[in-house]
């Protein structure tokens, strides 16, 4: 298989954008990651456009989006895995690229949630589990999956609500240096502990918002990104894994599998010693669309030990200079979680932490020139791992 | 004010705007207050309600109304939600549910979907039945807070109200 680069990256602001249609909002990060990676939209020979939809009116998203930013005619497909979308139109724009079915591909991943009142979008995201056996009869919200996961956490471990709470006070701090971030303000665990209940123990501010946003990438070829650019970021590795769709048929509520088994086979490829990942990484941004789930995924990353999790974040090992910097975009709990972009949008925070080129005071120490995105769909539906790297891969 | 009167007055508000909007500049807008960016009011209004197809587990809900919860079987799994066809090939068998169980965790719906809106919170568990099969269902009247892991439940065949169709929950002892 061929080696695959990013070489172009864009990222709009993330937020309540009612000022800018689907096709605008993704054509600010298509704009920014075409112009970065120096190459011609006719060089462009696929398109992948993640996008989960349904809260937006377009149904046929990639050829709206296409035909806004002069794309029509490419090769072209929407991807949708949940919330993890964004990895999967990764992945198979990396895929096609890897097998030598293109050598210049664009990753666009856009989603614009506010495009239907509050009640709707919680209905439309509460319906994604099993559709018949869960929402039809028992109304699930996602903040209520999640929160099955987070009730047997606390009462297995021992946690409080205030431990899940140092999360979203740790991501807000970075959101308030990053920009682009939906909320870009700084939290306390009074300020978390005070807000409403929305799936009890789960609150308001345990929860990333309901978010537009967009970002993008270019993925190359070995031959062509080394012509495009210097500082090619490498596509290291991708693990991907999958569960049942109910999630009744899971065996525990104290770990997402599939996120297991996709950082194994991630690390497998990457040759990362899973027993101390952390070693071999400069960050990671995981998928904390509520707080419980970002200390899963340190658990599940293999950078706590089992029912640690919690601890790690309150001993501050997951800020940067810690154990293992994690989120310092804000993540899915402050920077926003506009779906089928936020994958897209972990892949571009990434390449530039990597490249340096970040806020300071939200920046990595880069010692191994690697990163990692957890990307997560659903109530564990779909997990990404993916390894993006500085060196060209083996 | 329940969620659902919240919601169907907030779409109200909405309607008579666009509607004083078009009477005056001749387009449904609507003008965000916070950020003033002008929105389309959108004029078509999309009814959905699928017609879900249950011919080959109807067994299931011919057992709800015998007061029966059933699973089915292929070889030693037991499926449950059930399904007709075993993964491996062959048709499943139906097997009824045993009625005890342990809790192993809840939420409580604070914020709910548009079409759970006139129901007043209401919690959600997952429970471990005798057979080793869980089940997720309503937890029945009780205090949230006075749940706890590894708790007797029982699965109960009961009717959903205000529709008024047969389903099941979870019942602590």
């Amino acid at each position: 298989m061929r080696k695959v680069a990013i070489v172009g990256t864009g990222h709009s602001r993330f937020g309540v954008r009612y000022e800018v249609s689907l096709a605008e909002l993704a054509h600010e990060a298509v704009r920014e990651a075409i112009r970065e990676a120096g190459v011609e939209a006719k060089e462009i020979e696929l398109s992948v456009v993640g996008n989960a939809g349904g809260w937006s009116s377009e149904p046929l998203p990639a050829v709206v989006v296409n035909e806004y930013s002069g794309l029509s005619g490419k090769a072209t497909y929407r991807v949708e895995a949940a919330c993890a979308t964004g990895s999967a139109a990764i992945k198979a724009a990396h895929d096609a690229i890897a097998a030598g079915e293109a050598d210049v591909a664009l990753v666009v991943g856009v989603e614009k949630m506010n495009e239907s009142p509050t009640p709707t979008v919680v209905e439309f995201i509460g319906r994604a589990g099993n559709y018949f056996w869960e929402f039809e009869n028992f109304g699930l919200t996602f903040p209520g999956y999640y929160a099955l996961y987070a009730t047997s956490y606390m009462f297995t471990y021992n946690a409080k609500e205030e431990d899940l709470c140092e999360v979203a006070v740790k991501n807000h701090y970075y959101a308030s240096m990053n920009p682009k971030a939906h909320f870009p303000r700084k939290i306390s665990v009074e300020d978390c502990m005070r807000s409403r209940y929305v799936a009890w123990p789960i609150k308001l501010l345990d929860s990333s918002p309901i978010t537009d946003g967009a970002a993008a990438v270019v993925l190359a070829s070995e031959e062509v990104a080394r012509k495009l650019t210097d500082s090619p970021v490498w596509i290291e590795a991708i693990g991907a894994a999958s569960d049942t769709s109910n999630i009744s048929r899971r065996s525990t509520y104290l770990s997402l599998p599939a996120a297991r088994e996709a950082s194994a086979r991630a690390y497998r490829k990457a040759n990362i010693d899973p027993s101390a990942p952390a070693k071999a990484l400069d960050l990671a941004e995981v998928h904390d669309c509520f707080t419980i789930a970002e200390v899963l995924a340190y658990e599940d990353l293999g950078f706590a030990r089992r029912g640690e999790g919690y601890k790690l974040v309150k001993e501050g090992q997951t800020y940067a200079g810690g154990l293992i910097p994690v989120n310092l975009s804000g993540g899915l709990k402050a920077k926003g979680h506009p779906i089928g972009a936020t994958g897209v949008s972990m892949a571009v925070e990434i390449v530039r932490q990597l490249l340096g080129k970040v806020e300071e005071g939200r920046r990595a120490t880069v010692r191994h020139g690697r990163g990692l995105a957890h990307n997560v769909g659903g109530t564990g539906h779909y997990a990404y791992v993916t390894i993006y790297s500085l060196s060209r891969p083996r | 004010m329940s969620q659902r009167a919240e919601i169907e007055a907030w779409y109200r508000k909405m309607e008579e705007f666009a509607e004083e909007m078009k009477r005056s500049v001749g387009i449904p807008a609507i003008i965000d207050p916070r950020t003033g960016a002008t929105m389309w009011y959108d004029q078509r209004e999309l009814k959905l309600r699928y017609t879900l197809s249950i011919e080959r587990v109807k067994r299931f809900f011919e057992a709800l109304g015998e007061g029966k919860v059933l699973a089915t079987r292929c070889g030693e799994t037991i499926m449950f939600p059930p399904q007709a066809d075993c993964p491996g090939g062959g048709e499943a068998e139906w097997v009824e549910m045993p009625p005890e169980g342990e809790l192993i965790t809840w939420t409580v719906i604070n914020v709910k979907p548009y079409t759970f809106s006139h129901y007043d919170d209401y919690v959600v568990g997952v429970a471990r039945m005798a057979n080793g099969v869980n089940v997720l269902a309503w937890i029945r009247s009780r205090e949230a807070a006075s749940l706890r892991p590894g708790m007797k439940v029982r699965l109960k065949v009961v009717r959903r109200e205000p529709e008024g169709y047969l389903t099941y929950e979870l019942e602590p002892e």
